[in-house]
C-alpha cells in the first residue's frame, strides 16, 4: 500500500477521533453536572490523545518536515474524512449521549478488529485504544439506560436525540476507496461486515433502555467524501483559529 | 495479579530514574509506575523507551522532559521514545507501587472482573482510603484524570479517588 493512500486510510479513523474530541471539549466546564462534565472531557481528552498517535505516524508517511499540528490543523474542510456523526452539534446533554452511544459501538467494534491489522502502528494503536472505549461505551450506555429509563422528559429528550441522530449511522459502514485498498492489503478493516452486529447491539440496549428503535429509512453520507454538514465550518473555524492566528505552535 | 515486567533498564540507571515521578502522583515513581520499557545506555548516550498510562495522558510530555533532565543531571544525554506496543497495564503497577497510590490516597486497582463489579456500582468492595471501611460507592466513574474513577466512602464521608483496572 502506498504511503499516500495509507494516510488517507488513517485520516478516515483519525478524524473521527479529532472531530468527536473537538466537539466533546466545548463542554469542558459546560457539562451538566461536575461528574458528567468530567467525564466527558476525559473522553475528549483520550480522543485526543488516540488521534495524536495516529498524525504522529500519518505525518512521518508524508514525510517533507510534516508534524502532527499540520495534519490536525491545516487541512481544509473538504480534507477532514470523518462522518457526520461525529461533526453533530450538542444541542443538549441528551443529544451528546445518543452520538457518543451510536459512535462508542461502531468504535469499539472498529478497533477490535483494526488490532489483527498487518500495520504494526495502526495494530498497536488500536490495542491500546481498545481499553479507553471500553470505558466510553459503558458510560455513553449507562447513560442512554438512565436516561431512557428515567423521567418522561429525560425519555423524551433521548428519544427525540436518537431519532434525529439514526440517519447517520448507515455512513459507518461504507467504504471510501482509501478503505477498499487499505482492506486487500490487510492493513484495513471492512466496515460494511461489521453492521449487522452494530445493529444487533444498538437495539438490544435501545430496548433495554425502554426505548423506541426508529424506524427512520433515509440515511445520510457524505462526510467520508470530505462533504460535510453546516456544523463542520464553524466547528473548523474554533479548532483551527489558534494554529492559523499564530503559524507553528506545537499541540 | 503483579506482572513481572520485561523491563531492560541498566542497573546503574535505576536510581536515577527511581527519583522521576507521575506529576500527577507524586508519590509514585515511573518505575513502579511501570511505563519506563527500557533504558540503555549506548556511547554514552541514555534511549529510554516509555509507554502511556492513557493515549492521552498530558503527563507523558512531562514525564520524558523530567527524564531527561535528572539523566542530564546524572550526567547522561538522553533520548526519549514513546512506544505504544504493548499496551500498558495496571498489572505493571509494582507492589510498592500500590501502597504508595494506597498512603496518597488513591485506592489501588482491584482485579478486571471486581473493578466492573464495583464500577457498576453491584458491590461494594473498594476500601476508602482515609478508614478503610467497604462501605463506599461510586460518585463518577471518571475522575479528576483519565486513569481515576471518584468514590465516596458512607461511613467517614470522605471522598477518594480509586485507580482504574486497565488490562
Amino acid at each position: 500500500m502506498e504511503n499516500k493512500d495509507l494516510v488517507q486510510y488513517i485520516y478516515g479513523i483519525a478524524d473521527n477521533a479529532l472531530i468527536l474530541g473537538q466537539r466533546l471539549s466545548e463542554l469542558c466546564g459546560h457539562g451538566p453536572n461536575l461528574e458528567t462534565d468530567i467525564a466527558l472531557t476525559n473522553i475528549s481528552l483520550d480522543l485526543f490523545g488516540q488521534t495524536r498517535s495516529y498524525f504522529q505516524y500519518a505525518a512521518q508517511l508524508l514525510g517533507e518536515d510534516k508534524t502532527e499540528d499540520d495534519v490536525a490543523f491545516l487541512r481544509t474542510e473538504r480534507q477532514y474524512k470523518n462522518v457526520l456523526l461525529v461533526e453533530q452539534p450538542n444541542t443538549n446533554f441528551a443529544y451528546t449521549i445518543a452520538r457518543q452511544f451510536l459512535f462508542d459501538v461502531f468504535h469499539l467494534s472498529l478497533l477490535e478488529n483494526l488490532q489483527n491489522s498487518s500495520d504494526a502502528t495502526l495494530n498497536a494503536i488500536a490495542k491500546k485504544s481498545i481499553k479507553e472505549v471500553s470505558y466510553h461505551l459503558r458510560f455513553s450506555g449507562d447513560w442512554v439506560k438512565r436516561l431512557g429509563d428515567g423521567t418522561e422528559i429525560s425519555k423524551q429528550k433521548i428519544q427525540e436525540a436518537v431519532n434525529a441522530l439514526w440517519r447517520y449511522t448507515d455512513e459507518l459502514f461504507h467504504l471510501t476507496e482509501a478503505d477498499k485498498v487499505a482492506v486487500e492489503g490487510r492493513i484495513g478493516v471492512d466496515t460494511s461486515q461489521l453492521k449487522d452486529a452494530y445493529y444487533e447491539k444498538v437495539e438490544e440496549l435501545l430496548q433495554e433502555a425502554t426505548l423506541t428503535i426508529p424506524e427512520e429509512k433515509y440515511f445520510q453520507k457524505g462526510g467520508k467524501q470530505g462533504v460535510h454538514t453546516e456544523h463542520m465550518g464553524y466547528l473548523l473555524a474554533d479548532m483551527q483559529y489558534m494554529q492559523r492566528a499564530y503559524p507553528n505552535m506545537k499541540w | 495479579m503483579i506482572i513481572e515486567q520485561k523491563q531492560h533498564i541498566d542497573k546503574i540507571l535505576i536510581p536515577v530514574l527511581r527519583e522521576v515521578s507521575d506529576p500527577e502522583i507524586p508519590v509514585l515513581s515511573i518505575l513502579d509506575m511501570g511505563v519506563v520499557r527500557s533504558a540503555i545506555i549506548k556511547n554514552n548516550k541514555v534511549e529510554v523507551k516509555i509507554t502511556p498510562t492513557y493515549s492521552g495522558c498530558p503527563a507523558m510530555d512531562v514525564i520524558g522532559d523530567d527524564i531527561k533532565l535528572a539523566l542530564k543531571e546524572a550526567g547522561y544525554e538522553a533520548e526519549v521514545q514513546l512506544v505504544l506496543s504493548p499496551a500498558w497495564t495496571t498489572d505493571w503497577i509494582t507492589e510498592a507501587g500500590r501502597s504508595a497510590l494506597k498512603k496518597y490516597g488513591i485506592a489501588p486497582p482491584l482485579e478486571a472482573e471486581a473493578d466492573k463489579e464495583a464500577l457498576l456500582g453491584n458491590k461494594k468492595i473498594v476500601n476508602c482510603t482515609n478508614c478503610g471501611s467497604s462501605n463506599t460507592k461510586l460518585v463518577s466513574q471518571f475522575g479528576s484524570t483519565a486513569c481515576k474513577a471518584l468514590f465516596k466512602c458512607d461511613d467517614c464521608l470522605e471522598p477518594f479517588d480509586y485507580f482504574k483496572c486497565l488490562k
